[in-house]
């Protein structure tokens, strides 16, 4: 049977202690050669100083239809954010 | 409990303007055209590495050659990214490379004419690449989100390849006469063809209207036609070349220039498998995959057997 090994997704972190962004996906046979080809795929320009590849199958994604749902609970919690508290102005900056 | 409709969350994103994602519920045609579109495109770009192929090894310098070399590399990156996007609508890379093999699944028209000279390296990378990022500019704000983010990325490493192109034109514009006949030779050959790479005009083209209700595209076949024209005459004229139109003229009125048809016919003839490379291409393409058979088939082996050593340790 002929076929192109499975899916891996690329992540590439652009500078060091920036976080791992992915930037698309590519077909590998194993490990090094998804790591191999990230590297000639995704970053002929320098675009990247270290990369991860994931086997997409490992990935597990939320529902686009659960959205709503699923992230509800964090938007009635004004006072998780900064800004819900009032600091006198004699205070300046907090 | 509320129900969804799928169809009016799918209208929501494209009137906001948000992008659809490969989870998001979309119309089947949706799905159907972007594939076919997708593929069209990443097909494109791997048989477009055939005609420039062609002249690595011939190319007239160590510089033109790695230069070359590397564009052509890109090409072949291009073709990746936007195999793994139409893979994420459903359809399996085996599958897209089967259709393409066989003759089921189109690419550009202008990858089956023939590279005759050195100029035609030089009139593709200007011309070609030039009209395709006309193309692709337009592209990366598609409403399939994996579409769009692979244009931002080709259209990132294209401008080079569009530069690099004007750089030859411009060497042989400005060379001796034999050289600058060999340029006006090249652009005389590669003009009408690449008018016809934005598709028929917006009255006979079959796909349009759908791309633009999608907002897959958001500009027309003739209107992408005409910038691409008012883009181009002024280099033509920097070169000190003739576009080979007698029609061209400066219309102040719509501010653009009036100017001919490529000719259809023959345009149709070349989708329908008959323009001068068809069966080259195909056959190279053909070939290219079925040598690397083994390659696929060892490599797979090979991951298996180590899986294997990995599991039992």
């Amino acid at each position: 049977m002929d076929n192109q090994g499975p899916v891996w997704e690329v992540f590439v972190q652009k500078k060091a202690g920036q976080p791992f962004v992915h930037c698309g996906s590519l077909h590998a046979f194993d490990k090094e050669m998804a790591l191999q080809n990230a590297r000639d795929l995704y970053t002929r320009r320098s675009e990247g100083m270290s990369l991860w590849v994931v086997p997409s199958n490992a990935i597990t994604a939320s529902s686009p239809e659960d959205q709503g749902p699923f992230f509800e609970s964090a938007n009635d919690k004004v006072y998780r954010h900064p800004t819900f508290y009032q600091i006198p102005d004699a205070i300046g900056h907090m | 409990m509320e129900t969804i409709n799928f169809e009016n969350v799918f209208e929501g994103k494209l009137a906001k303007n948000e992008m659809v994602e490969p989870k998001d519920w979309m119309p089947e045609n949706y799905r159907k055209h972007l594939i076919r579109q997708i593929s069209q495109h990443a097909h494109s770009e791997i048989v477009g590495m055939l005609p420039e192929g062609n002249w690595i090894t011939r190319a007239p310098s160590l510089r033109s050659k790695i230069v070359l070399l590397a564009k052509v590399q890109d090409e072949g990156g291009h073709g990746l990214y936007l195999y793994t996007a139409a893979e994420t609508l459903g359809i399996s890379r085996d599958e897209l490379l089967d259709n393409l093999h066989t003759g089921k699944a189109k690419y550009s028209s202008i990858f089956n004419y023939p590279t005759l000279t050195w100029a035609d390296i030089g009139a593709v990378g200007w011309l070609v690449d030039g009209a395709a990022i006309m193309n692709q500019v337009m592209l990366q704000r598609a409403s399939y989100g994996p579409y769009a983010r692979a244009m931002v990325r080709i259209c990132k490493e294209e401008s080079f390849h569009q530069r690099q192109g004007f750089e030859v034109m411009t060497r042989l514009a400005f060379g001796t006469s034999e050289q600058k006949e060999m340029a006006q030779d090249a652009l005389n050959r590669w003009w009408y063809p690449t008018m016809m790479m934005f598709g028929p005009p917006d009255a006979e083209s079959p796909n349009s209207e759908n791309a633009m209700k999608w907002r897959i595209k958001r500009e027309t076949n003739d209107q992408l036609r005409q910038k691409f024209v008012n883009q181009t005459v002024p280099q033509v004229e920097y070169l000190g070349l003739t576009v080979p139109d007698a029609h061209l003229k400066w219309n102040e009125e719509k501010k653009g220039y009036d100017f001919s048809e490529p000719n259809w016919a023959e345009f149709k003839q070349i989708l329908s498998g008959n323009g001068p490379c068809n069966k080259e291409r195909l056959a190279a393409r053909n070939k290219a995959h079925h040598e690397g058979e083994w390659v696929r088939a060892a490599a797979m082996a090979y991951a298996k057997k180590k899986n294997e050593i990995y599991e039992a340790a």
